[in-house]
């Protein structure tokens, strides 16, 4: 019987999964995965975990929960830095320790600690790591992951040039995806900005990206946005940003704001976010400087469908309306 | 320049002194109050935590006393903090005060923009002058932290405990009167002699508590509604794991290795936590089992809502707590927080301690 790991669908899968997935295909172990995000997911991440946590990492437990019979391993690395010089959010640096200490019975974790804060060598040793609990083979290990991470290169160059990642995951054999859809076809355009946590969880945000795409608006999501690009604009802050994700959600947000290349921004947060307390006022003023509409959707483990809807709708109805008004120029064409 | 920086429990009259004393003209905030924290939570950004809340309140104040020069430490993450800069900075220009910010980041970020910044702060001339007065700094700083202490431990003891608190009163009313280094030493020395003179009850054996969490709630007293205090006069001994003292010594004194007892407190967390968190999540679980092993009767974990380091360490704490039988109660505080429910909690925890320390005893 071949070993199985668990990988709960939650915090970095949706950036990562696909990297993970080829990899360990690679060493021929298979990957199981929890479920879409459900209720009764929710529930039990909610009782399992600290009252103070924030939504994704309360989904997350339930997700590891669901995992824990079925599995031999459970995949969950600990992420501190992904950059030079950067962090990740605290929760991300404890969220093995958090697991481990909020549920019984877990399987062995799989905790590689992925540190890249003072040079990237350490990424080889993560990756050795992670592979020594299933081959001893150092080669085979690092070719494994040398293949899965060119596969995840494509599928980050296609995001880059347009393709909603909501559409690609699970599918990102099929390379044909149309990457320049009709322009004219959308009636808006406007820039979801959250962690990809949030953004890609239909269930906690509610099916958001698609409530705004059956309303005919094209939804730009952070991981759409070239990373060298957003580090290029968060360069304009009067201080480095010390986190990844911090740097790529404000550059992404800032480049695309100063060029008025959307209609809007939606920032979707979870209640209790760190980063997001910091990085949605920094958005907010530049979108006021720019006079680009911004809202903030909040959501925990309360949020009622009908108030988000009812928001979503008035946001989108005030973005119509400013086209009556004479100052202001539509932004693209 | 007129200088000031936030309050953070008594490091405002060793840095009165000591700016004092290099020729600064310091302008100390009032004391933090409801007006203070209103005024902050009015106009800092909503969803960010209480000790940017405060401080915003605090700048406003002495800006209306006639600063215009904010002194802040930095930080360079992962822990929100090494934003506040930024964000203060932007709120106050919204309410149009025009007004310098000194900050003083880690040293990685660069030498050079630290070393301007010290040698403007200091006004210094060459390295030894900064050494020269960093001693005085740090002489003021241990000193002040002692006389806390010091209360601390005379109140759990005393026969009157109100009798502490006077003195400690009216030491912080001489504190704003006070010019100088050299009259700031003789004003804590006569407040130590006053502490030593009061009374205290004979064969008492108090229940022992440790303080432990984040460094902002466990030092200042407004935020965590004089937790010390409280405690003492229930006649229990307080200490705290974090003090301007433990943090300069690890800090800035051993710079880069780390004091000792900090390194303790990474080595006693290792089994629970192995990487840093940020902020002080990894001291907190280290805190709480150096408590332990110090033969304490139990500690208090204080945070802010939504602090993300000490929310790792509460979920790995309830283990922890588990494992050794050892009783940890988590109070979180936030501009709503309310002192009844408050007190009713410590009393239920010192209650519940004094029942565990009994049947020890008798069985």
């Amino acid at each position: 019987m071949r070993v199985k790991v668990g990988i709960p669908r939650g915090m970095f899968y949706h950036d990562y999964y696909l990297l993970w997935k080829r990899f360990f295909d690679n060493l021929e172990v298979e990957v199981v995965m929890s479920p879409k995000t459900n209720r009764d997911i929710l529930n039990t991440g909610v009782q399992a975990c600290v009252d103070e946590a924030c939504l994704p990492v309360k989904v997350f437990h339930g997700h590891v929960d669901y995992l824990k019979d079925k599995v031999d391993y459970i995949f969950i690395p600990k992420f501190i830095s992904l950059y030079r010089g950067e962090y990740c959010c605290p929760k991300h640096l404890g969220l093995p320790d958090m697991v481990r200490h909020s549920i019984d019975g877990l399987p062995q974790i799989i905790d590689t600690e992925v540190n890249l804060r003072k040079s990237n060598r350490r990424l080889k040793k993560a990756v050795l790591e992670t592979g020594r609990y299933f081959t001893n083979n150092p080669r085979k290990i690092l070719k494994a992951f040398d293949e899965a991470y060119d596969k995840y290169k494509q599928y980050v160059r296609l995001m880059w040039q347009g393709v909603i990642p909501i559409d690609l995951v699970g599918f990102y054999d099929s390379q044909h995806l149309k990457t320049n859809e009709n322009k004219n076809s959308y009636k808006k355009r406007i820039l979801l900005l959250g962690h990809s946590y949030n953004v890609y969880d239909e269930y906690i945000n509610m099916n958001l990206a698609n409530k705004l795409k059956n309303r005919n608006i094209k939804v730009i999501t952070t991981e759409m946005i070239d990373e060298e690009i957003a580090r290029y604009y968060a360069l304009k802050l009067p201080k480095r940003m010390f986190w990844t994700h911090g740097q790529r959600i404000v550059g992404g947000a800032f480049s695309l704001i100063e060029k008025k290349a959307i209609d809007g921004v939606i920032y979707l947060s979870a209640f209790g976010c760190g980063l997001d307390s910091v990085l949605m006022d920094l958005v907010e003023r530049k979108a006021k400087e720019n006079q680009i509409p911004y809202t903030l959707l909040t959501i925990d483990e309360h949020t009622g469908e009908a108030g988000l809807n009812t928001r979503i709708e008035a946001f989108i109805d005030m973005l119509e309306w400013r086209d009556g008004d004479e100052t202001n120029f539509p932004t693209h064409g | 320049m007129k200088l000031t920086f936030p309050h953070m429990g008594n490091v405002y009259i060793a840095g009165k002194a000591f700016f004092e004393e290099l020729g600064q003209q310091v302008i100390i905030p009032p004391r933090c109050s409801s007006k203070t924290l209103e005024m902050g939570t009015k106009h800092a950004p909503e969803t960010i935590c209480l000790p940017l809340k405060i401080m915003i309140g605090n700048f406003i104040e002495s800006i209306e006393k006639g600063a215009d020069t904010i002194l802040l430490t930095g930080s360079c993450g992962p822990c929100r903090f090494g934003y506040y800069s930024i964000l203060e900075k932007n709120v106050l220009n919204d309410l149009g005060y025009d007004i310098d910010f000194v900050v003083l980041d880690p040293l990685r970020e660069g030498l050079k923009p630290l070393r301007d910044n010290v040698y403007k702060l200091f006004k210094a001339k060459n390295f030894m002058d900064v050494i020269i007065a960093g001693k005085i700094g740090w002489q003021l700083i241990k000193k002040a932290d002692y006389l806390i202490q010091l209360s601390n431990i005379k109140r759990a003891y005393a026969i009157d405990s109100y009798e502490v608190d006077s003195i400690i009163d009216d030491y912080y009313r001489k504190v704003e009167k006070t010019f100088g280094q050299k009259a700031m030493m003789n004003l804590m020395d006569e407040t130590m002699e006053k502490l030593n003179r009061v009374k205290i009850k004979k064969d008492y054996q108090p229940i022992k508590i440790g303080l432990i969490g984040e460094i902002y709630t466990v030092i200042e007293p407004f935020v965590n509604l004089e937790i010390e205090r409280k405690l003492g006069h229930m006649g229990v001994l307080v200490e705290k794991s974090l003090t301007p003292t433990i943090w300069v010594e690890h800090h800035v004194k051993s710079y880069p290795f780390g004091s000792k007892t900090e390194r303790q407190k990474y080595r006693l967390a290792k089994p629970y936590l192995k990487t840093l968190v940020g902020g002080h999540g990894r001291e907190t679980v280290g805190s709480a089992l150096y408590y332990k092993d110090r033969g304490f009767d139990g500690v208090i974990q204080l945070l802010p809502l939504n602090c993300m380091p000490e929310i790792v360490a509460k979920s790995i704490l309830s283990t922890v707590s588990r494992d050794f039988d050892f009783p940890i109660m988590t109070l979180i505080l936030d501009e709503m927080t309310g002192e009844a429910g408050y007190l009713t909690r410590l009393e239920a925890f010192v209650d519940l301690l004094r029942r565990k320390k009994e049947e020890v005893r008798y069985g």
